[in-house]
């Protein structure tokens, strides 16, 4: 690029990437720091400010009246806001919930009926009253505390047990194992006897399967259904199985499976072929131990778009799975938190940073062959 | 891990058939038409049978799975479009007559012309820019994985990613969604994104459009790595600048892969299903047709005949661009 060499112009080509890569990475930054985030916190404050310290009003019972003791002809009352470990300093606290920070920390306090409460900064604080207190409820108190930031794995330990999230990411893997697997040997054989067999009605199957790619799986839906709930009466069987919605992913995966390995093996060299059948090997061993090594690239693509389409499917999974523990997938699952637990961000942000995780470690590793498949899959009749 | 365990099993079993079916009925074809230990005449016609049938041996579970799962249900549908709800008695139009006049399928309409003019567009037009930036910094094949990332994720995941982006809370307390912390740290109110029509829908194709994006970039990138680098000199001698460049000889060139790119949103589009349900299940006039479909097919019991009326209605949106596909295709198979 000689003419664009010049240096301010090369400096807002930086700038602009630069900008574009964050506004396309800041959503998924922000949704896991704030999964890593104290749930306290996550709800007082933008995850953009989880590294600094924040200033939180939050509240605190003193303990029971029960645990007085008698000190100087007065009855008091002593322990810490912040126990079980929590770090924070406290700057002003209250009894009252309009008032939550009528006193500065350290300051000794009339709360009425001749009573004295005094909140430290470190937390600790103590009620004084002249005559002996009644009841079994602590004085509730108001405090402002600086809390510096805290990071934790609980959201995620309560998700991954207590909201299912465990369970679910088993049935994911249930579905997409074997839905990725089953069709790419099926998917293969097809492939080569459209790539380099000689028959009748060839093109008409090739056009099908260009044609097949591209029809919405909304179609489907309906006579499926009914086609299930058939064949399930009929055998006395669940309609709703793994079984059915492997079966579903193969049949909705194989046209894209077809075409790519067809591409791909249509391009592979005629010679290779030709010798091979000159030393008396047939279709069926040349398949075997010629074209399916040499495909590996292909049927690597496929695999891993397969992968990642059935296990961030919802659609296919709502209309054939159950929705039983045992039987509800990630994506599934999660939506059913944004209806149930729609507030609790501890919650959506971790559940949601477990269903993409897969996805994205496979992305990551296995990249050039994302990149290569849909390379492939695509860009055609250009 | 009991299921892990039954569905890993049920896998091996199923490739072990799929293994066991080919080499079976290839052998079984080898064994009738013997080829070898006859003469002449006999062991040509053999190996020709033979060759006949193999191809439909090598297709035949592909075509069964096809046929079952995608092709007679396009029938299917079309047909059951014509029937009511449980599918048995024959309703003529009627299904067809009730879309026209019902308000919730109008909107769906609306709102999907309005994606399919929308997201294809800004997708392909950030890829493109993105491709061409790229492209010339030292750092380019970070910024395309980093933008690229998204591609990964699931609708529903990045819908949850963008509900926390969105998140509003009422005005005076702390934000924590980006976007209304941004909006009142430049002065405005908070405002609840998702309730207010017509410009939710923009907020809700701002995903598809963060998704689709890098999908265009890869794309898009590769076809202009591989224009003829004597154009882009030739321009340069004649004293284009860079703007000239882009626009003039570098996108004429790669307009087939804009169209593919293009086309290959536009289905996605049409498609668009899980990103309104887990954002705002069609609520405050976001209703798209894939999301209406699916509500028909459930809603009080299920309607399958107006289900697959809206089915069949996604259907003729799509197949102008099959038809196209097909024909790319046929063209490209027959120059072989």
């Amino acid at each position: 690029m000689t003419a664009s060499a010049r240096l301010p112009l090369v400096f807002v080509v930086h700038l602009s990437v630069f900008l574009l890569v964050v506004l396309w990475t800041i959503p998924t930054a922000g949704l896991l720091i704030s999964s890593l985030r104290d749930k306290d916190q996550l709800a007082a404050s933008g995850w953009w400010t989880a590294f600094s310290t924040s200033s939180q009003n939050l509240t605190g019972r003193a303990a029971s009246p029960e645990t007085q003791v008698e000190r100087d002809g007065g009855f008091v009352v002593a322990g810490s806001l912040l126990e079980g470990g929590k770090k924070a300093k406290v700057s002003a606290f209250g009894v009252r919930p309009m008032q939550p920070a009528a006193f500065e920390a350290g300051a000794i306090a009339g709360i009425g009926d001749g009573r004295m409460l005094t909140v430290r900064e470190d937390g600790s604080y103590e009620l004084v009253s002249p005559v002996r207190m009644e009841g079994t409820r602590g004085q509730r108190i108001f405090y402002t505390a600086a809390v510096p930031p805290r990071f934790t794995l609980d959201n995620y330990r309560e998700v991954l047990s207590a909201e299912g999230i465990g369970a679910s990411f088993v049935n994911s893997l249930t579905v997409a194992i074997p839905s990725t697997v089953i069709p790419i040997l099926v998917a293969a054989f097809c492939a080569y006897a459209l790539a380099w067999m000689r028959f009748p009605g060839r093109a008409i199957l090739i056009a099908v399967v260009v044609g097949l790619l591209v029809v919405p799986l909304q179609m489907s839906l309906i006579p499926l259904l009914k086609l299930y709930n058939g064949v399930g009466a009929f055998f006395g069987v669940p309609a709703k199985t793994y079984v059915g919605i492997w079966l579903a992913h193969m049949g909705f995966g194989l046209p894209l499976a077809i075409y790519l390995l067809r591409n791909y093996m249509a391009g592979l060299p005629r010679e290779i072929m030709e010798s091979a059948r000159i030393d008396g090997a047939g279709d069926f061993d040349i398949f075997v131990k010629i074209v399916l090594p040499l495909s590996f690239p292909a049927l690597a693509s496929f695999a891993i778009f397969q992968f990642l389409w059935t296990w961030n499917d919802l659609l296919v999974a709502m209309v054939f799975l159950g929705t039983g523990d045992d039987e509800l997938v990630l994506t599934g699952r999660l939506v059913n938190l944004l209806g149930s637990r729609g507030g609790n961000w501890e919650i959506l942000t971790a559940s949601a940073f477990v269903t993409i995780v897969v996805p994205l470690v496979v992305f990551f590793s296995l990249q050039r062959y994302l990149v290569r498949g849909l390379l492939a899959g695509s860009v055609k009749g250009g | 891990m009991n299921q892990l365990f039954y569905a890993v099993t049920t896998m091996a079993a199923g490739v072990l058939a799929c293994v066991a079916y080919f080499y079976v009925t290839n052998r079984l074809l080898d064994r009738v038409f013997l080829s070898k230990g006859f003469t002449g005449a006999q062991a040509s016609r053999n190996l020709r049978r033979a060759n006949a049938i193999r191809p439909w041996l090598f297709m035949a579970p592909a075509i069964v799975a096809l046929a079952v799962y995608l092709v007679y249900p396009v029938f299917e549908s079309v047909r059951l479009s014509f029937h009511g709800r449980d599918g048995r008695a024959f309703v003529g139009l009627d299904n067809y007559l009730w879309m026209v006049t019902d308000g919730e399928f109008r909107q769906s309409i609306v709102n999907n012309f309005l994606w399919l003019l929308v997201v294809p567009a800004l997708s392909t037009v950030f890829g493109l820019v993105i491709a061409a930036l790229t492209d010339r910094i030292w750092w380019g094949n970070l910024a395309r994985t980093l933008i690229f990332m998204p591609m990964a994720i699931s609708f529903v995941g990045a819908a949850v990613i963008w509900k926390f982006v969105y998140d509003y809370r009422s005005a005076g307390n702390e934000q924590i969604g980006l976007l209304n912390a941004l909006v009142v740290w430049l002065g405005a109110a908070p405002e609840a994104w998702m309730t207010i029509p017509f410009w939710n829908n923009f907020f809700l194709m701002a995903i598809l459009i963060w998704i689709q994006t890098g999908f265009a970039m890869v794309i898009l990138s590769a076809a202009l790595r591989g224009i003829p680098q004597e154009t882009v000199e030739a321009a340069v001698i004649d004293g284009a600048n860079g703007v000239q460049i882009f626009f003039r000889i570098m996108v004429p060139q790669i307009r087939g892969a804009i169209a593919v790119v293009w086309t290959t949103i536009t289905i996605l589009v049409l498609k668009v299903f899980d990103i309104v349900l887990a954002m705002t299940n069609g609520q405050w006039q976001t209703q798209v047709l894939a999301n209406l479909m699916f509500d028909w097919m459930f809603r009080g019991g299920g309607d399958f005949g107006r289900g697959a009326a809206i089915a069949v209605v996604i259907m003729m949106l799509v197949v102008p661009i099959m038809i196209w596909n097909i024909r790319n295709a046929t063209r490209e198979t027959e120059g072989r």
